[in-house]
Parts: C-alpha cells; structure tokens; sequence
C-alpha cells in the first residue's frame, strides 16, 4: 500500500462512516479503479463491519433486576430527610434559624450598629465607606454593615451591603450576587440564607423570592 | 420513552425506591449486552452491570436530566468494565500505544497470551469469532468498535458516554476497524 496516497485510505474510512463528501469520494474512486489493493481493502473492511450481523442480541440473566435491588443501599431513612433537606434548603434552614434564634433575632439587629466590613486586602475605607478602588479585584464575597459601599474596580464574589447603600461607578463589575438590606425582613432572609448555606453546603443556592 | 424515564427519574430522586426498578428493567438487557461484551463473561457482566445500576441509584442526583439517560447509564457501564479490565491486566500492555499499523504489529506481540491456537479459532462459531476478535483488540479501540457496531450507537452518542471529543472517536473507530480488518485476514 505504500504508493497509495495516505488520504485514499482516510477517505475510504470517512466512506464507510458515510461522512465522505462529493469530491472526496470522486478522488477514492479515481484512485480504487486504478488499485486493486485498495479495492481489496474496502471489501475486506466492509466484510468485517457485516460480520456484526452475526452477533446475537444477549439478554440480562433471570433475576437480574431482583439482584440490582438486593444490592441497593438500604438508605429510605437516609434518603429521606437528606432528600427534603436538599430539595427545600431554605426552608428547613427557616425552621431551624426560627427555633434557634427568634428571641434574639430581632434584638440583634435593632443593637448592632457597628460599621464593620470583610477583610479585603485591597478595599480602601474612607471614613464609613469601604471602597473597592478601580482597576483591583476582591477575590471573595464583601459583606459591609452599617456603612456604604463604592465600587468602581471588581468584586469576584457576592457583594451585601446591611443598612447601607451601594454605589457602582461605571468600571465597576460584580460577578456574585448584591443585596442591600435596611429592613428587619431582608435581614431575616439574609441572616436564614447564611445559615442554609452553611448547613447544607452541596445544594444549589436557590433565589428567594424578594418582597 | 425517554420522558417515561425522565418521569421514573424525578421519582426516584423524590424517594420512590421502586420507581428505580423500572428503571433496571427497562434498560437491564442493553447494559448487560455491553457489559458482556467488554467483559467476554457472564458472571462478570451481571455484576458489573449490577454495579452500574447500583452506582446509578446512588449517584442519582449528580445525573444531568437534560441529557439522555442512557448515555449517562452507558457511561458508568463502560468506565467500570475498563477498570475492570485494567485490573486484570499487566501495565505494560495499557500503556502500549498503538499509533498506526506498525503499532498493530507491537500489540499482536504483546497479546498473544490471549491469542487461542488456529485450528480453534477456525472451529469457531462466526458470532463467537467476532467477539473474540473484538476483545484481542487493544482497549481504547475495543470499547468504541463495541458501542459502534454492537450496540449501533452513533459516533456523537460514543462520544458523549466515553466523553471524548469526536475527532478522537472517529479516529479511533477507523483504526480499530483496521486493526480488525487485518485480525480477520487470516480467515
Ligand atoms: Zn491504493
């Protein structure tokens, strides 16, 4: 085969894949009347490929699927609530923030008026507003609390601002998600959002629904 | 048909063991089929395809429902039989690679401890023969010319199940098809 042009044989194979074009396929039959080699090769190759039609269908053993279920884990008390927790992230972290925390809820957010902010290495703070300065990227989530924030270069994660407001200046680029929240009722969300998180990690995390 | 198993799916996910098992017998045939042929044994193909059923149930929820079941199913099949395969056999014969004819040759060197005496081969039964031929062939041909011509998939549905690009399959399919055609030339 070795005067035969490497392309013939690749043709011959786009041939039997039925993905040879026109012109393609006018050069392999050029080529397979002038070479009895070639032609071998095609036949021999179609041969092969119809020798599959001797191969029987074969069938799954008696009892196949009764073994499947005999080795299924046993998990319909796992499976359960684990199901329901991943299904309704929110609002099982809603009930279970609600026990843990209604006495002192409210009061925690009536008390804490401290201007507090996520740690960033880059982030400016100019009096009580924290600025992401142009050009420089927050890797992570920024959290400001009473205080306000000014972006004008980027913040590679979500972006809270609690009982303040947020300024973006025309650069600036969020590729998380941003709230601002001043009522007790987005701090509730905020604050059962965090906690559904951090107790069901694996989930997706669900949009709530803003009022 | 697919929405049925989308249906049995969502169904299972909600915790509806049962609906599973409707799932197992629906496709139990075609996963044995390719189990077996990977495989070339019974009792190796039912646990496998067993396997693939259970580690399909217990993966569930990662199973992307906007894409075809049975890829995803084939998929976990095939990717166990490998591992299968490759426990049983010395390194060295994986790592051989096999670029063009010349490596066909290193390969009919390398796995002649598979190889049976002619005459055997001659007795045998045409279906028997394909097969037999089909698993001398080196692996990463062998699992494509099986889902090609034993399970009829199109080339974009192999693709997706070994997740490998196109390219690589077609490639793949003319070189296993070759390597065949010349294992079938003694005939
Ligand atoms: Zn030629």
């Amino acid at each position: 085969m070795e005067k035969c042009p490497k392309h013939v044989v690749h043709y011959i194979h786009l041939y039997l894949d039925g993905e040879i074009s026109n012109e393609e396929e006018i050069i392999m039959n050029e080529h397979l009347n002038t070479c009895e080699e070639c032609q071998t090769v095609l036949e021999e190759l179609e041969e092969t490929i119809s020798l599959f039609k001797n191969v029987d269908v074969i069938e799954a053993p008696v009892g196949f699927a009764t073994g499947v279920a005999a080795r299924l884990p046993q998990s319909t008390i796992r499976r359960g609530p684990k199901k329901w927790l991943r299904q309704h992230p929110i609002m099982a972290a809603a009930a279970l923030f609600l026990i843990l925390m209604s006495a002192s809820l409210f009061s925690s957010f009536e008390n804490d008026q401290q201007f507090s902010f996520t740690k960033q290495p880059d982030v400016i703070v100019e009096g009580e507003t924290v600025v992401v300065p142009a050009g420089k990227i927050i890797k992570g989530d920024l959290v400001v609390k009473n205080g306000d924030l000014r972006i004008e270069g980027e913040v590679d994660g979500n972006v809270t601002v609690i009982r303040g407001s947020k300024y973006m200046a025309s650069t600036a680029v969020i590729t998380g998600s941003s709230e601002e929240i001043n009522e007790v009722f987005d701090w509730l969300w905020y604050k059962i959002k965090s906690v559904a998180k951090d107790i069901i990690p694996s989930s997706k995390e669900q949009k709530p629904e803003t009022e | 048909m697919d929405e049925l198993i989308t249906k049995r799916v969502k169904e299972v996910l909600n915790g509806n063991q049962e609906a599973f098992e409707e799932i197992v017998i629906h496709f139990q045939h075609r996963l044995y089929q390719v189990c077996y042929r990977m495989l070339n044994n019974t009792a190796e193909a039912e646990d496998i395809a067993q396997e693939a059923f259970v580690r399909a149930y217990v993966n569930l929820e990662t199973y992307d429902q906007k894409r075809k079941f049975s890829t995803w199913l084939y998929r976990i099949a095939t990717n166990l039989c490998i591992d299968r395969i490759r426990k049983k056999k010395p390194d060295y014969y994986l790592d051989a690679t096999v670029p063009g004819t010349d490596g066909l040759n290193m390969y009919s060197q390398l796995s002649t401890d598979q190889q049976l005496p002619e005459e055997e081969v001659e007795k045998m039964e045409m279906k028997d023969r394909v097969q037999y031929e089909v698993n001398r062939l080196p692996d990463k041909y062998r699992t494509i010319i099986i889902l090609r011509y034993m399970e009829d998939l199109q080339l974009q549905e192999i693709a997706d199940i070994l997740e490998m690009p196109l390219g690589t399959v077609k490639t793949r399919v003319h070189r296993g098809r070759e390597a065949l055609r010349q294992q079938m030339g003694s005939m």
